[in-house]
């Protein structure tokens, strides 16, 4: 397990001594900023409108305020992640050091698992981030937001945001190409992320099928406090099968 | 040390390396030869592990790479065509990096990084980023890498490719300086340079193996005659008539005349013919000017074993080969493969 180590030491070294990591974040805390920012004005504006015509003020924090911040933040991030996974294979096979990995003596799955929590390391420090938003809002609203729904809702980003990795790792896993690995890895999240509209106008088995696909309907549930087993059943298998196959991917000859 | 058998490697119905068997001694250097495209790099992946054979097996220091692959492993060093470097980190980052890679222990870590460095020559860059430094350095860095965990088998691959010639003889300098505690393959398609650093050659063509031997045996195995050059102060005709009439000598041929000196080439049946030539000369009145014997150089070999036109005219004729031995085989072959 110690090339576990080493490969995600220097993965973390890596990602912070390029701007690279130091873009992500920025970028991240700049977007998921404007967000909370203008949907808490918003609220702020809303709830004393009720208030000035004897509604009281109490507009549910949770729907009106939490649950849309946090789907922005699973949308930012499906922009943000294919520019943290794209190069994490595709480089290592174009610049030759994929030579250097397989041929230490360290097992396919330390490196994959190695590049995979040292990306989620990264995306825990992003999460962050939302969690200071997070804090404020707990710390001024009476009565203070469940912390239910709120743990629900972070674990569902963090499930999330590591399929985002994983399949983004395995994409970039199959190209040399970095462009090649984001415009692909970007377009895949898309489909998946709006698969549930097929819905919309199909009743079919089939149809729904391709919703349950979706990585909206199942981020709906925890964003919700609905910890629902399927729900973690289908991130996790997700996620299991992008770690899988760039496994299975570095086994086989180029 | 090392026993590859039957190794063979196919891309669909291409055949990159096709059975393939040799063996190395421990602390032996061996030649790995052969022009571009013709298997090499493809043989030392399935040695390394990078690339899983289609069929055979590479066993390590009595370790099959196929059945323990990470055991295998740790007994190779391993230096690729294209130095597996990470171009944002620092010498020394890279090299603790590639330490808990290779699993070496933490309190071992650091003096094996030092000795490394050390070994490589790199002292004076052990705090600079790779990606600013030049190509002669990165490659050291390469080396250093491969050689950190003192692997009893190191495997180069064309440790010399893109050097300048001072860092080329550095380089080479470095692998003879290894010899001994390790067991060298290295490859190469620079025929001097595997005539100088192996005492075994191996020289593979289109997937194939072609021969296995040391140099000089090579040699002998290709041309069991010897060519000797003549520079006689005489008649072309007078002493190549005399020349001829030596038993020990099976052809003669007039290379030129200048002055009133006649250039010849005698191909001899045995090293002892010098002696009786010298003599014969000597005791004519003449006087000798030059006497030299004429040994093939790699490339001639070469060609000749891969079967190559170019060869076969410079085996076969006294005067296509006489240009050889004064450096010029290259322009020469050049001509005959044209």
């Amino acid at each position: 397990m110690s090339g576990l180590w080493a490969i995600i030491r220097k993965e973390w070294k890596s990602y912070f001594v390029t701007p690279a990591a130091y873009v992500v974040l920025a970028l991240f805390a700049v977007i998921a900023g404007f967000f909370f920012y203008s949907m808490l004005a918003y609220y702020v504006m809303s709830s004393m409108g009720g208030g000035m015509f004897g509604g009281g003020g109490n507009l549910d924090i949770h729907s009106m305020l939490l649950q849309p911040l946090f789907f922005d933040i699973g949308i930012t991030l499906l922009f943000l992640l294919p520019m943290v996974t794209m190069r994490l294979y595709a480089e290592e096979n174009r610049s030759g050091t994929m030579e250097l990995l397989k041929t230490a003596p360290v097992r396919r799955m330390e490196v994959v698992l190695g590049k995979f929590l040292a990306a989620l390391g990264l995306l825990l420090v992003l999460l962050l981030f939302v969690f200071g938003y997070v804090l404020v809002i707990w710390h001024y609203a009476h009565p203070h937001p469940g912390w239910a729904a709120l743990g629900g809702a972070f674990l569902g980003l963090l499930l999330l945001g590591s399929v985002y990795l994983s399949l983004g790792l395995f994409i970039s896993s199959l190209t040399r190409s970095q462009v090649v690995a984001g415009v692909s890895t970007f377009s895949v999240f898309l489909l998946l992320w709006v698969a549930d509209w097929v819905t919309a106008y199909d009743n079919g088995g089939f149809a729904h099928i391709i919703a349950y696909l979706s990585l909206t309907t199942h981020l709906t549930n925890f964003v919700q406090g609905v910890l629902d087993l399927k729900d973690v059943v289908y991130y996790l298998s997700l996620i299991f099968a992008g770690l899988f196959l760039t496994a299975r991917r570095m086994e086989l000859a180029e | 040390m090392l026993e590859v058998q039957n190794l063979s490697k196919s891309y669909g119905p291409k055949l990159a390396v096709n059975q393939i068997s040799f063996s190395a001694r421990k602390g032996e250097i061996l030649g790995f030869l052969g022009p571009n495209g013709a298997g090499k790099t493809t043989t030392m992946r399935m040695i390394t592990g990078y690339l899983p054979p289609s069929r055979g097996q590479v066993v390590v220091d009595g370790i099959s790479m196929h059945r323990a692959p990470i055991e295998a492993k740790r007994r190779i060093g391993y230096l690729p065509e294209l130095p597996p470097l990470y171009p944002e980190l620092s010498v020394r980052d890279y090299l603790m990096f590639v330490a808990r890679l290779k699993k070496i222990p933490g309190s071992q870590r650091k003096p094996a990084v030092d000795r490394a460095i050390e070994r490589a020559a790199l002292g004076e860059q052990r705090g600079r980023i790779i990606g600013r430094l030049s190509k002669g350095y990165r490659q050291r860095v390469g080396i250093a890498q491969a050689i950190l965990n003192e692997p009893p088998l190191l495997i180069l691959d064309e440790p010399t490719a893109g050097l300048d010639p001072r860092q080329i003889l550095e380089t080479r300098k470095l692998v003879r300086s290894l010899a001994g505690e390790h067991t060298i393959i290295l490859s190469t398609h620079i025929l001097a340079e595997a005539a100088t650093t192996c005492e075994r050659v191996i020289i593979i063509n289109q997937g194939q193996l072609v021969a296995v031997d040391t140099p000089e045996n090579l040699t002998h195995r290709i041309k069991p005659t010897e060519t000797v050059q003549v520079e006689v102060r005489a008649p072309a005709e007078a002493a190549a008539a005399a020349l001829r009439a030596l038993p020990e000598v099976a052809a003669v041929a007039v290379l030129g005349q200048h002055n009133e000196a006649t250039r010849l080439q005698v191909e001899a049946r045995s090293a002892a013919a010098r002696e009786a030539i010298a003599r014969a000369l000597v005791g004519a009145g003449w006087g000798v000017r030059e006497l030299r014997p004429l040994e093939l150089t790699l490339e001639e070999i070469f060609l000749s074993l891969t079967g190559s036109p170019a060869a076969a005219a410079g085996e076969s004729s006294l005067s296509a080969s006489a240009p050889a031995g004064e450096g010029g085989s290259a322009a020469k072959s050049n001509e005959g493969g044209a």
